[in-house]
This record gives structure tokens, C-alpha cells and sequence, in this order.
């Protein structure tokens, strides 16, 4: 595996960050199967900033997953920053997860018994060797989403938007390949919305790769490009006036 | 993760302080089977302890042929005074001493009643007449002067070896050595003072107090004063009583042949007895038969432990598994960030271990306090050995391993997927 720094020297805009060839991921129940990525080949590029929509069942989550390394391909090869996540075993997985990947989850997913300072620094906690710099680049991340003066606050004390917001910046905290979201948003007030969504074009600007899956078009229409997915297929890639402009 | 341990026990610590009530009823199991052990274990010790001593004060190479009132006839004498004639004899002793291969020496004693008073304190211990062997046969130490002396008997002389309690009590202040003590109507020249049998308070004994002591004087010499024959008048009653001899003392020159002195000496005296009037006691024999209790005393102890710290450890066990269930969610949040499964299992793991030693630490003071309470307020003795807080601890530490790893086990094999749609 390259080391981080070397990773992070060839993540230049336009580099391939995520590779899909030939995904599947096929569910088992009894004698159904159930398709839920159907050879699927793609290619995520450093910088660029992807909504991932299609209806409900469509496998959009099911594709997250994969990419999170929390779910390997039933066949099909995926790579990451140059690196075969299909046939890597478990710990080899949690590894790719703590150093490679961000992800915000729709219900925020804080752990409750551990105040913002240290929801923020969950990931690099499992670092074989965490960096010297940890709490200062959480300090920081926390002050990036507006979060300066909370550092010691339990997530119980905060609104959803600010919970959402320590989220991100757990999962920026990595330094990730790829921030992934998975309906971010879904369980936010419009106006609380429009401001994660805000934070996600800041992010975008300074160069980070996003991955948002969402049913709303309005959010959609806020990256770059939308994937639409149907069927575990690829339905449909738009290049997104909007997102491209602002 | 370097120093990674030392956070996650403090992670492990706060998320047990979460539920405060749960993890302290959780313990609760373990803290009693650690105590238990512990205060168990004093007790007994200090129990076996003071009957070895006891035991083997009377000489493990020993034999000790003892007088026993016989049971009383059944015909009452009516009015008249009767006197019981009973127990062992001087040629008892001459038999002991001259005719039994193995017996190194042979020691009689006779018990007297008689006063023993020091100008104005009087008391009324043991007077036992014996010979100088005594103190050989019995090892029992002299804390000042000497024992009776070879000497002594020859001459027939008045003196007295005291015991601790009387010399303290007679003559507090000043050293009982060359004192005239007497004793019944003679006076004695005071040539020694013996330690006490068992550890004594610190504090002197009150005026008056039933102080129970003796008094050793040579068995010519009570021969001489108090004849041959001891008689015993009870009080309010008419009954007499007459020994010769209280006790015999026979040392064996090896232990292998104290069983074998022990068998003759009972056929000899029932042979020349008409009357079960003695008991033969073999410390020897005693030993091994509180060996044997205390063996027992410890396996019961075992189990009764082994069976609380068990339940304490399934106790333990099943709020983990509650604790796992309860927190799948995070569990599948920490997958998610990158923790392998070794880090969830030494999570839980640590917070196991947490909870099953703090229950020990606090069993350990809670063992330590018992024995305390049970010497001051049952008045016995107990010792509490070094190595049985640490087995304690060692024990509750590994109870939190052994009753951990399957709750552990069973978080760390979790889907992260499904962990994280858990609700
Ligand atoms: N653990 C599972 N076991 C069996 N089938 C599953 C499992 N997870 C997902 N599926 C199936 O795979 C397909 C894709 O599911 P997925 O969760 O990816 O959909 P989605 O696009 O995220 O839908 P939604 O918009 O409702 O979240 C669905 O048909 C679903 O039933
Ligand atoms: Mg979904």
C-alpha cells in the first residue's frame, strides 16, 4: 500500500481516485437473489464532486457501502487510490476505512459518551501510529464547521445541524480519499440543509473528492455531476450546470 | 496504538460510569466471592493456626496419659462422704519410664490444690508437681531464671518456678526471681518464671481476676509437704476426690514410633485399671486430624469461593452481552472509522476487566475488614496471609478475561453493515 503522503501527492484533480470494474453485489436470501450492483464500471476522479441518486432500491447505498469499505464486491474489482480493495481481508478493510475514507451518515452516527474534541478524533484513534498533530487538526476541523466552542459538548447537546457538522469533520479528519454521504442531509430542516450543503461546496472548492447520495434533485443538482442509478445499473451521468458554476 | 491502552481503559472507565448503578450491581457478585475468600481464608488460618499451637505445645512426639474421673456409679452413697479413688499411679509411671522401648523419658505430674500467695495477693492456680524433665518433654520456653534443676529434687528443696500469669499478677512490678512465695503453708524461693502458653493482652490482670496460671514446684518436694496422695474437696459438697498421679508425659525418641508407645501404653493400663480412669492423648495424632479438618475447611472454602466468583462471573457476563446488544450501533460506528476487530475486542474486553477487578479491589478491603470486625467482636484469631489479596486479585482479573472474551467475541464479529442499521 503507498504510503499516505505519496497517496496524497497523486490525488491531483482529474487523477482516478475510486475505480469500479465490473462491480456486483449480489444479496443471497434463500434461493433469491437480489442484484443489487449489476456490473458496474466507473471511475471517481480526485476533485470531483458526485450526487448519487436513483429510487429507493436502486442499490445507491449498497454502492456507498462498497466504496466505504464496509461491504466487499461479490465479484468485480475495486481500487482505491491504486490500491485492490476486493480481495483485502478484514483488518486490511478497518485500515483502508481509517486511512482512506470519510463518511457521513444520514443519522449522524456520533458516539454519545464521547464529547465533540473526541467524536472528531474516533478515526485517527485506531491508527497504528496517529499522527503527533491529531487533536490540533480536529481543533481545527472543529472551528472549520463552526464548532470552535462546543469542543467539549456531548452530541446530546447539540442540534441535529451542529451533530452533522462534528460528523464531517470526523470524517475530514483523516485527510480521506473520498468523503462519502449517504442522505447527509435527509434528516435536516431546509434551511439547516442548505447549510451542510454549503459546507460540502467549501469542501469542494479547496479540492476534496464528494460522494452525496440523495433522493432530493435540488440537492443533486448542487454537485458537479449526478450518477442515477437503476436497478444496480448505471441509468444516467448529467454534468451539472449549477454545481459547476457556483 | 501506542499508549492506546491507557485509553481505552479510560474510555472503558467512562463508559461504565455511564450506567453507575449497572456496573456497581454488576460487581457485586465478584466483590463478595473475593471477600469471601479472603475473610475465609483469615479465619480459618487463625483457627488452625491457634490449635497447632495448642496441639503442639503438648509435643508432637508425645504421648499423654491423662486421670479421668470415671463415670459415676449409679448407686448414690446417700449421706454418707464418699471418696473416688481414681486415675494413674506412681507405678503407672514407673511402668512408662522403665518398660517401654522408644520412650526416651517419662515425666509425672501431680496437680495440688493448694494456695500460692505473695504478702497480700493470693491466688489459686495449677500447682504441678514434676520433675526437671518437665520442661524437656514439653518445650516449654523460660522467660527468666531457670526451670527446676536435677539438684532440686536431690535436696528436696523449696523452690517454685511460676508461671507468667501468676509471677505478673503476684508481683507486678518487680522480678519474681528470689521472691519467697508461698505456697499452702510453706515457703518457696521463687528460682524462675515461664512464658505464657498463648499470646496474652498486653494489659496486666485485674485484682481478683480468674486468673488461670501455674505453679511448678519438684515432685519430691510436694511429695514431702503434700503427701503422695492428692484429695479434692469440692465445694458445697461432700465428695472427695483422690489421684495420684494427674498426668504422664512419655517422649518417644522418633515420631514413627509414637502410634506404637501410644497402643502399648493403653493395653498396660488397661491391664492394671479396673476402671476407664485415664485417656492416652497423642498430640501426634490430634496434628494430623486438624490437618485433615483444615484440608476439608479449605476445600468447602474452594468451592463455596469458586461458586460465588462463578456466579459473580456469569453475573458479569450477562450484562455484557446486554452492553453489546445495547451498543451495536456504536460498535458498527467504530468499524466504520476504521477500528479492526482486535480494538473491539479489547474495548469490551478492558471494560470487563475494569468492572470484574474493581469488584475485586473492592472485595480485597472489604475481605481485609472482616477478619478485623470477627477478632474484635468474636474474639478469635485470624491471620491473613499475603498471597491471598493477591490471589484475589489475580483471580477477579482473570474472571473479567475468561467471562469477557465471548461478549467481546460476539461485538467484534459483527457485520459493520448491519451493526449500523441496528436502531
Ligand atoms: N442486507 C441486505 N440483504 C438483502 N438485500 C439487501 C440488503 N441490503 C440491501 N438489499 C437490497 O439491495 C437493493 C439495493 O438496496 P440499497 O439499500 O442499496 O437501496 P438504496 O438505493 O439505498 O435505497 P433507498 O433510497 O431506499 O435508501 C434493494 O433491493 C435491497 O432490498
Ligand atoms: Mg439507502
Amino acid at each position: 500500500m503507498p504510503t499516505k503522503e505519496a497517496a496524497q501527492a497523486r490525488d491531483r484533480a482529474g487523477e482516478p481516485v475510486v475505480e469500479l470494474t465490473d462491480v456486483e453485489r449480489v444479496y443471497r436470501m434463500g434461493n433469491n437473489e437480489v442484484r443489487a450492483l449489476d456490473g458496474l464500471t466507473f471511475t471517481f476522479r480526485a476533485g470531483e464532486y458526485w450526487s448519487i441518486m436513483g429510487s429507493s432500491g436502486s442499490g445507491k447505498s449498497t454502492l456507498l457501502n462498497l466504496l466505504g469499505c464496509i461491504d466487499r464486491p461479490s465479484s468485480g474489482s475495486y481500487r482505491i487510490r491504486g490500491t485492490e480493495v476486493a480481495t483485502l481481508d478484514d483488518d486490511e478493510l478497518s485500515e483502508i476505512r481509517g486511512q482512506h475514507i470519510g463518511f457521513v451518515f444520514q443519522s449522524y452516527n456520533l458516539i454519545a459518551q464521547l464529547n465533540v474534541l473526541e467524536n472528531i478524533l474516533v478515526p485517527l484513534f485506531y491508527w497504528d501510529e496517529p499522527p503527533p498533530d491529531a487533536e490540533e487538526r480536529a481543533r481545527m476541523l472543529a472551528e472549520r464547521v463552526g464548532l470552535g466552542g462546543r469542543l467539549e459538548h456531548k452530541p446530546n447537546e447539540l442540534s441535529g445541524g451542529q451533530q452533522q457538522r462534528v460528523a464531517i469533520a470526523r470524517a475530514l479528519v483523516n485527510n480521506p480519499a473520498i468523503l462519502l454521504a449517504d442522505e447527509a442531509t435527509g434528516n435536516l430542516d431546509s434551511k439547516t440543509a442548505q447549510e451542510i450543503l454549503a459546507l460540502f461546496d467549501e469542501l469542494h472548492e479547496e479540492g476534496k473528492t464528494i460522494l452525496l447520495v440523495t433522493h432530493e434533485p435540488s440537492v443533486g443538482r448542487r454537485a458537479e455531476h449526478t450518477l442515477r442509478l437503476s436497478d444496480g445499473r448505471i441509468a444516467e451521468v448529467t454534468h451539472n450546470r449549477e454545481g459547476a458554476s457556483t | 496504538m501506542k499508549g492506546g491502552l491507557m485509553r481505552t481503559v479510560r474510555l472503558g472507565v467512562s463508559s461504565l460510569l455511564l450506567h453507575k448503578l449497572r456496573s456497581i450491581l454488576t460487581t457485586l457478585g465478584v466483590l463478595f466471592g473475593v471477600s469471601s475468600v479472603i475473610a475465609m481464608l483469615a479465619i480459618g488460618e487463625g483457627a488452625s493456626k491457634h490449635a497447632q499451637e495448642l496441639i503442639r505445645e503438648l509435643g508432637s512426639q508425645n504421648v499423654i496419659l491423662r486421670s479421668v474421673k470415671p463415670p459415676e456409679d449409679v448407686v448414690t452413697g446417700g449421706q454418707q462422704s464418699r471418696m473416688a479413688s481414681y486415675g494413674l499411679t506412681a507405678s503407672d509411671f514407673r511402668r512408662m519410664r522403665d518398660s517401654f522401648p522408644g520412650v526416651v523419658r517419662a515425666v509425672p505430674v501431680s496437680i495440688l490444690q493448694q494456695e500460692v500467695r505473695y504478702e497480700s495477693r493470693a491466688l489459686n492456680p495449677r500447682v504441678l508437681a514434676t520433675t526437671w524433665q518437665y520442661r524437656d518433654v514439653t518445650g516449654r520456653p523460660i522467660c527468666e531464671g531457670r526451670f527446676l534443676s536435677p539438684d532440686d529434687e536431690r535436696s528436696v528443696s523449696n523452690v517454685c518456678v511460676l508461671g507468667y500469669e501468676v509471677a505478673r499478677y503476684l508481683i507486678p512490678f518487680e522480678s519474681a526471681v528470689g521472691k519467697n512465695i508461698k505456697i499452702g503453708s510453706e515457703y518457696f524461693t521463687c528460682v524462675g518464671v515461664m512464658l505464657p502458653r498463648v499470646p496474652l493482652s498486653a494489659d496486666p490482670p485485674q485484682a481478683g481476676a480468674d486468673v488461670t496460671g501455674e505453679v511448678f514446684i519438684p515432685m519430691e518436694t510436694g511429695i514431702k509437704w503434700f503427701g503422695d496422695i492428692q484429695v479434692k474437696i469440692r465445694s458445697g459438697s461432700r465428695e472427695m476426690e483422690q489421684v495420684e498421679l494427674h498426668e504422664i508425659y512419655a517422649q518417644v525418641d522418633a515420631s514413627e514410633h509414637v502410634e506404637l508407645v501410644a497402643n502399648a501404653a493403653k493395653a498396660m493400663l488397661a491391664r492394671n485399671h479396673n476402671q476407664m480412669d485415664y485417656n492416652v492423648v497423642v498430640p501426634l495424632e490430634l496434628m494430623m486430624k486438624e490437618e485433615e479438618t483444615k484440608r476439608t475447611f479449605n476445600i468447602v472454602l474452594g468451592s463455596i469461593a469458586g461458586i460465588s466468583l462463578l456466579v459473580g462471573g456469569i453475573g458479569i457476563m450477562n450484562v455484557m452481552l446486554a452492553t453489546v446488544t445495547e451498543r451495536t450501533r456504536e460498535i458498527g460506528i467504530r468499524r466504520a472509522l476504521g477500528a479492526k476487530r482486535k480494538h473491539i475486542v479489547t474495548q469490551f474486553l478492558v471494560e470487563t476487566v475494569v468492572l470484574s477487578v474493581g469488584g475485586g479491589l473492592l472485595g480485597i478491603a472489604l475481605g481485609l475488614l472482616i477478619p478485623v470486625i470477627v477478632e474484635k467482636t468474636a474474639n478469635m484469631p485470624t491471620i491473613v496471609t499475603p498471597t491471598a489479596p493477591l490471589l484475589a486479585f489475580g483471580i477477579s482479573a482473570a474472571i473479567g478475561v475468561i467471562f469477557g472474551l465471548y461478549p467481546a467475541w460476539r461485538a467484534a464479529n459483527m457485520d459493520p453493515v448491519d451493526a449500523l442499521r441496528h436502531e
